[in-house]
């Protein structure tokens, strides 16, 4: 064969190998790291996997939230004005985070219904809600402050 | 009357910018010097009318001038003069605007610094520019009005800057990112330029390569800067999130990297050509792509602002057109501009090739992870998220893969090297490389089989440039005079290397040795964190400017040596009641210690308290500045500045020939 031939040849093949690898890479990375987002009203009728991790968005319910005396553990409600789903928390909330506000829970469901949270999303901004929260407070005919439309 | 003339000003600029667009490119079509002159003076032009308006909406909001919309939803009376300037660019419109000046700010700047260029190409790269500043400017007037008033229905006070931007990090952070976003501008109308031309060549390499690295380095320090705010002011000690808003400025820069290094293949081997080209476009377009992701909110980010859908569309109507257009030209003239330089396998061109596929494959890994929520909810399969494991899943590979490659790039030599070569200049450093990484992380309390490894990567690039800047000092009679022989260019690549080498180091030491507690504790508590005694002093109340805040005051000792005294805060902002942690750091060459306050806990005044200890987080980032050195310093290389009748010939040439 043709040196420079046998030079592209070897390139393409170390480009191919190169890519299709880093292709595998990314599937095997990609199957144990996204999680599904559920609206509370689908965690209510089970549609939501229990024990994998998942994320639940909506509104942090008034009067829900309770703090241990104790420790770092907090519980509050997140409804979609349909349903509620119970997340229990450990750790530090971000500062946005508060009764009457959107807030995103990723964790993993117990048997009981109740949402393990491994983190609570913060946003940076009063105005801004998360845009998934936004479609399922729309699906249940809420708008993003919470009132009925 | 000074928001109008601003808008005045902004609407003349557009004009301008129209012009620049259309003539000075008919004139190179038809070769008519004096439509291509004009080129020059309208760029100045349009940089003048851009900053006029710039400064009427600065006026604006210094003067508290509440009857301009953005300035009453994002500034306020109290709010500290330095923070009302920033406020500028901390909302949507401004940012907009800045963006727009600092694009009239390049293309003043390409017009200027460019006397060496022939006209005929200065005028096509103006052209180009000036297309993009017409898309933005009309994104501007069209759909985001940074001058729109309210009036009647002036509000007595402003809604005041969001706290999380009321920050010195963020006064630069925007402006230096956005140097780096839109300096790929540059690159592009340079390739564009070219391909418009059908010539493509070293002196086309040489031309573009300079700005193509400023714009780097700025977007280095950009995203740089974005961590370090991320890590302090975000208070969870985090300083990278895999958030789709610094993935969109991470893409440009991974295509960035690759750009650099296929240019100077291009410009000292005229290999690589159509390749550059397409990279040019590709990091361009990544740049407009991270301007979509963060002005549309079609994606759930941490920085992502309200929006408005509409422009949204305007920007992806906008990106269709630059990446669809520049690559229709791209598949029109490429082909004619192939190279037929020969290179052997084992060269710096090969090593320069790997570099480029590492980081392509990089930035489409994380332009995929990026992407996927989007697509995934289009096709109506669901709402994903992909999170940080992925990234570092597929991330932290390929960077592994790519420094052994690295520590041989300084040494090798263009066109055809040697295995033999290799081996007798490496195999001491790699020695030695293997020795630091077995050793040097016995200094920490923890082995750690992840930092030994980075250890050994980044002790073989810095052993690996060390051995190649002593090959190049060694003839020479003193070392001073060794060290002078060296050109800029050398030490912009030795400054940047090691700067790499010192980000992988801190990257891994500190995701590894981090320690982080979550804990209770009142006033009187001790809780011991790596050695460091963390003793909750006292709680305080304080008050600031326009918030009033609880603080904890901490003393950390070690061996009984009181090492820092911290007071993190919990603020609370009078005009919109906003609560904000502020974080304290002591902060250390080879160590921070992080203190942040979460909330009271129960009645006796204990807080929950987020401790963390943080080996070598500095070196990330003074790794990422000697990164952006290295690139600044490459651009005083005397060969950019003495190409003039070179260039000259070529253009007299082409202009003879015709395109």
């Amino acid at each position: 064969m043709h040196p420079v031939r046998k030079q592209r040849l070897y390139l393409v093949l170390f480009v191919v190998l190169f890519s299709s690898a880093a292709a595998g890479l990314v599937m095997y990375a990609l199957r144990g790291n996204i999680n599904l987002f559920f609206p509370p009203a689908e965690v209510a009728q089970g549609k939501a996997p229990v024990g994998k991790p998942i994320r639940v968005g909506g509104m942090v319910m008034d009067d829900s939230v309770q703090r241990s005396d104790d420790t770092l553990e907090v519980r509050f409600m997140l409804t979609d004005y349909q349903a509620n789903v119970t997340v229990v928390y450990e750790g530090i909330l971000p500062d946005l985070f508060g009764e009457g506000q959107g807030a995103v829970a990723s964790g993993v469901l117990d048997e009981n219904g109740v949402l393990l949270a491994t983190e609570v999303l913060a946003k940076h901004d009063e105005n801004y809600m998360p845009p998934e929260v936004a479609a399922a407070l729309e699906q249940s005919g809420y708008d993003h402050k919470g009132n009925a439309k | 009357m000074i928001p109008e003339f601003g808008h005045f000003a902004l609407i003349i600029g557009f004009c301008l910018a129209i012009v620049l667009m259309t003539v000075p490119a008919w004139g190179a079509w038809r070769r008519n010097t004096r439509a291509m002159s004009l080129a020059p003076g309208l760029a100045v032009g349009l940089l003048v009318f851009v900053a006029i308006s710039f400064a009427c909406l600065c006026a604006a909001f210094l003067q508290d001038d509440f009857s301009v919309k953005v300035v009453a939803a994002n500034s306020n009376s109290l709010l500290p003069p330095i923070y009302k300037f920033s406020a500028v660019w901390g909302n949507h419109e401004g940012s907009l605007l800045l963006w727009a000046l600092i694009l009239s700010l390049w293309t003043a700047a390409v017009a200027v610094f460019s006397s060496q260029l022939p006209l005929l190409v200065l005028s096509r790269v103006l052209s180009v520019m000036g297309g993009i500043g017409v898309g933005f400017l009309s994104f501007l007037l069209l759909t985001s009005n940074p001058f729109a008033r309210l009036l009647p229905g002036t509000p007595a006070d402003g809604n005041d800057l969001n706290p999380l931007l009321q920050d010195p990090g963020l006064i630069i952070h925007p402006p230096l990112l956005y140097m780096g976003y839109v300096g790929f501008s540059v690159a592009f109308a340079f390739a564009i330029a070219a391909l418009l031309g059908g010539r493509l060549d070293a002196s086309w390499a040489r031309w573009s390569r300079p700005w193509t690295n400023v714009a780097w380095a700025f977007l280095t320090l950009g995203i740089m800067l974005g961590s370090w705010w991320a890590y302090y002011e975000l208070g969870w000690g985090g300083w990278w999130f895999w958030d789709p808003v610094e993935n969109a400025s991470f893409m440009p820069w991974l295509a960035g990297t690759a750009l650099i290094h296929s240019l100077a293949a291009t410009e000292k081997r005229g290999l690589f050509k159509s390749w550059t080209v397409l990279l040019a476009i590709f990091a361009f377009s990544l740049s407009l792509l991270g301007t979509f992701l963060v002005r549309s909110g079609v994606l759930t980010s941490v920085h992502a602002f309200a929006t408005d859908p509409a422009r949204g569309l305007f920007i992806l109507v906008f990106l269709a057109l630059v990446v669809g257009g520049s690559l229709t030209l791209y598949a029109l003239r490429a082909p004619a501009v192939t190279s037929r330089v020969s290179f052997e396998w084992l060269s710096r061109e090969s090593l320069i090739l790997c570099n480029n596929v590492v980081f392509l494959v990089a930035t489409l890994t994380v332009l995929f992870g990026t992407l996927f929520p989007l697509i995934v909810d289009a096709l109506g399969a669901g709402k994903y998220s992909v999170g940080p494991p992925y990234f570092n899943a597929v991330f932290v590979p390929l960077m592994a893969l790519l420094v052994p490659f690295m520590g041989v790039g300084p040494v090798s030599r263009w066109k055809k090297d040697s295995a033999r070569r290799w081996q007798s200049e490496l195999a001491i450093p790699a020695i030695v490389a293997v020795l630091c990484g077995f050793t040097l992380p016995l200094l920490n309390a923890s082995y750690n089989l992840w930092v030994a490894l980075a250890v050994t990567l980044s002790s073989w690039l810095v052993l690996g440039l060390c051995r190649d800047l002593w090959y190049r000092v060694k003839g020479a009679s003193t070392l001073w005079r060794g060290l002078r022989r060296i050109t800029p260019s050398y030490w912009g690549m030795f400054i940047a290397h090691l700067g790499f080498a010192a980000c992988v180091t801190g990257v891994v030491a500190t995701s590894q040795y981090n320690i982080e507690h979550d804990l209770k504790m009142s006033p009187g508590d001790t809780e011991v964190l790596a050695g460091y005694e963390f003793r909750f002093v006292e709680l305080a109340p304080v008050r600031g400017p326009n918030f009033i805040a609880d603080e904890a005051r901490f003393e950390v000792r070690r061996n009984g040596r009181i090492v820092a005294r911290l007071a993190p805060q919990k603020r609370r902002y009078t005009a919109t009641g906003q609560v904000m942690t502020e974080a304290a750091i002591g902060a250390g060459l080879f160590r921070d210690l992080y203190v942040a306050m979460g909330e009271p806990i129960g009645q006796d005044g204990a807080w929950a308290m987020r401790l963390h200890y943080k080996p070598m987080v500095r070196w990330m980032w003074l790794g990422a500045i000697l990164m952006a050195v290295g690139a600044f310093t490459t651009v005083l290389d005397k060969r950019y500045r003495r190409q003039r009748s070179t260039a000259a010939a070529g253009a007299a040439n082409e202009a003879l020939h015709g395109a």
